[in-house]
């Protein structure tokens, strides 16, 4: 399973800010469009995208149907302490996917 | 914007019906008419899709929008609009006291005028975010910012776009 793709510099200095960067692969449907036969495709997208960072919070997201196929996201992280990044991915049917990656602060 | 487009036609009534109407036809009438198809078109066209300015402000609970403090960056012509890269930048300390809670992007002409909410804080560091978006149309994007002390910022882009997104059949 490899559906998301995220970027964690894997070593950073204590107090730096690093860029995170964070992708997944879905359709992001936005149940506007009509199939070959008419009739409606149903809206299928991911609505929310939360990001923690040892435990705690640190960022989150909410998608609407104008978000595009494949959702990116860029932001940054003060590199405080060594821990886990984790991402979690929320679609509008209540499937999750995760992804995480360590990053080591010297 | 919206306010151009429903005002067009009652500028455009009297010129066009005069003629036709005859003596019969007043001016007061052919202004009555106006105003008429002004009040029907505008229930039509709130129900079509929530304003920009709605969507605002149920972002922002009704409080008063300013506009600087937040930079927009978005190609000004786009060749594809399924996927724009939009980048918002907020001045912001970024520390405990002082720093942005809250990133909204909207749109004016997309069948839905909710683009993306982001929720920042503190360990964010810098108040920097990117992202790709639809755009249906050429319109204008939008970018709100709430900050710690509870202000909104804006600022907004125009973006031409070639290809459409969102809205396009399968076949």
């Amino acid at each position: 399973m490899t559906r998301s793709l995220v970027s964690v510099p894997p070593t950073a200095r204590r107090g730096e800010i690093v860029d995170i960067r964070a992708m997944i692969a879905h359709p992001m449907e936005t149940g506007y469009r009509m199939g070959p036969n008419g009739a409606e495709i149903p809206r299928h997208i991911i609505t929310r995208l939360v990001c923690t960072y040892g435990g705690a919070e640190v960022f989150s997201a909410e998608f609407f149907p104008a978000v595009s196929a494949n959702p990116f996201v860029a932001f940054s992280l003060i590199a405080a302490e060594s821990g886990t990044v984790a991402f979690e991915w929320t679609d509008d049917e209540g499937q999750t996917e995760t992804a995480s990656a360590e990053i080591v602060v010297s | 914007m919206t306010e151009r487009t429903i005002r067009e036609p009652t500028i455009r009534e009297p010129i066009a019906l005069e003629p036709a109407g005859g003596p019969s036809l007043g001016r007061r009438a052919v202004l009555a008419g106006g105003v008429g198809i002004l009040v029907m078109a505008l229930p039509l066209r709130a129900l079509a899709r929530p304003s920009l300015e709605q969507a605002v402000a149920g972002f922002t609970g009704g409080a008063p929008v300013n506009a600087g403090r937040v930079r927009l960056t978005v190609p000004p012509l786009v060749e594809n609009g399924n996927a724009v890269g939009v980048t918002v930048e907020v001045e912001s300390p970024m520390s405990e006291a002082a720093f942005v809670r809250r990133i909204g992007l909207f749109n004016e002409k997309n069948p839905q005028a909710d683009v993306a909410i982001f929720r920042l804080g503190p360990r964010n560091g810098r108040a920097r975010i990117s992202t790709r978006i639809r755009l249906a149309t050429s319109q204008t994007v939008l970018a709100v910012a709430e900050l710690s002390d509870g202000t909104y910022w804006s600022s907004e882009a125009n973006v031409i776009v070639t290809l459409a997104a969102c809205i396009e059949d399968l076949s």
